[in-house]
């Protein structure tokens, strides 16, 4: 913990999100609109992690996520912890779960369906979230683990 | 169900079904009423169709409706690139109801979500064809006089066959047993038996027809195409024992009949179409009778 936190610096007051995969650093940044953000972001990746190899680590001042909100990123960093700051102090530390449902961020897997041939936003329910099982909204199809990309 | 769209089987309840089933029976006893006169439905088939745009238009010129529409978009502002948003929203300014066909899954729930006026879905691309469902359960009804309890076989293409998808997933609320024929590769989903299995019904598979022919009461046919097959000899050595010939009803029940979504190409030989049991082509004919009865539930007429 402590040596991490030397790389990238710590925040005042904000949101630390620890454990991320390091390669889905970028698609946090993104499924949660932070690359539009005015407030100071700090972030690093392909830092050294005890427990999983590498990781990537995102702060964000002034900014205190909902529950929805952070849940979104469950799907590319199902690990991830959330760390709330104030006055430089940990506050509180949580996980996020995997939603009931999922709007925009994921790409229905089947090449046929109309979200892929129109502009319509993506949105499904998960029907399984021990093996990530998305139900398309639109063409009823599944889209699973590890045909899942992101749009 | 005043304003409501059917995309899917089961966004209609099992009362709503039967419901519409009820007042198709009336239309079929009375089919030409003139109640439609102020209302005009448009018909888009983005994809071709014979039965289901033709008994769509049928049922509405009996009730003395008006339709507009397209039956290919060769003539239409799809050609020059116009969005399926905005082509719907363009009828909806036209019309008092959209039925349409569209090549692709899930065309019909973005439809019914971007119009303000009711959607029917007349079949997207492999996903849904609820109207066909209607109709099929409207005719097993008829034959059978109930929906319950009966033992019902598909035969042919499982695993493609969006009817036979959505009939399945109907009949579990009826406590049918399914006997389900297909060569391997082409069963019946896993998404679709979770149904069957929800609702702890019975259901057999077999590869060959000989065995469901004296336990049914209705034989759903469908018809295999080549292309489903990675393997063309696969389909070569199988085509033929997917083929219904007249001699094999010798040892059917008597209350048996056999139905078909249409076009057949030559799973049901044409000496089978004497035969009493045979009832495709009332099937064909009943979907103008369901068709009446969805159409004015939804405008709020009856």
């Amino acid at each position: 913990m402590e040596t991490k936190e030397f790389k990238v610096s710590a925040i005042e007051n904000g949101t630390v999100i620890d454990h991320i995969p390091a390669k889905s650093v970028f698609q946090v940044i993104r499924i949660l609109g932070l690359d539009n953000f005015d407030n100071q972001i700090l972030f690093g990746t392909n830092l050294e992690s005890k427990k999983y190899g590498t990781k990537g680590i995102i702060k964000v001042s002034n900014k205190y996520f909902k529950k929805e909100e952070i849940n979104k990123i469950a799907l590319v960093a199902p690990r991830a912890t959330l760390i709330v700051i104030k006055d430089y102090k940990v506050i509180e530390k949580k996980s996020v779960e995997i939603p009931d449902e999922v709007v925009k961020i994921v790409k229905c897997f089947n090449p046929n369906c109309i979200t892929n041939h129109e502009r319509v936003v993506t949105k499904f329910t998960v029907i399984s979230k021990d093996e990530l099982k998305l139900h398309c909204h639109y063409c009823e199809k599944n889209t699973d683990k590890k045909n899942m990309t992101f749009v | 169900m005043k304003n409501k769209s059917l995309v899917s089987i089961n966004d209609f309840s099992k009362d709503e079904q039967i419901a519409i089933l009820e007042l198709a029976a009336s239309f079929e006893k009375n089919p030409t009423q003139k109640i439609l006169q102020d209302y005009v439905v448009a018909t888009l088939f983005f994809e071709p169709s014979t039965r289901t745009r033709l008994s769509f238009e049928s049922a509405v010129s009996r009730l003395g409706g008006k339709i507009i529409g397209f039956s290919d978009t060769s003539s239409t502002s799809v050609q020059k690139g116009e969005s399926l948003k905005d082509t719907i929203k363009t009828v909806c300014c036209y019309s008092d109801l959209i039925v349409m066909r569209h090549p692709k899954e899930g065309s019909a729930r973005f439809a019914s979500e971007v119009a303000n006026v009711p959607i029917i879905n007349a079949g997207d691309g492999a996903n849904q064809h609820p109207t066909q469902t209607l109709l099929d359960m409207y005719t097993i009804k008829q034959t059978q006089g109930r929906l319950d309890n009966l033992n019902i076989a598909f035969v042919g293409d499982l695993k493609y066959g969006r009817t036979v998808h959505s009939l399945v997933m109907a009949l579990c609320n009826f406590n049918c047993t399914f006997h389900l024929v297909s060569p391997f590769e082409l069963k019946l989903p896993s998404s679709v038996k979770i149904h069957i299995k929800e609702k702890n019904l019975d259901y057999h598979q077999y590869t060959t027809m000989d065995e469901v022919f004296p336990k049914v009461d209705i034989l759903y046919m469908t018809r295999i195409q080549k292309e489903r097959f990675s393997d063309p000899m696969e389909y070569e050595k199988i085509k033929n024992s997917y083929i219904l010939k007249n001699d094999m009803l010798a040892n059917t029940k008597d209350n048996l009949k056999i139905l078909h979504p249409l076009p057949r190409v030559n799973e049901i030989n044409e000496d089978v179409d004497e035969n009493s049991k045979a009832y495709y082509f009332q099937q064909a004919l009943n979907g103008v009778y369901v068709r009446q009865a969805l159409i004015t539930k939804i405008l709020g007429i009856k």
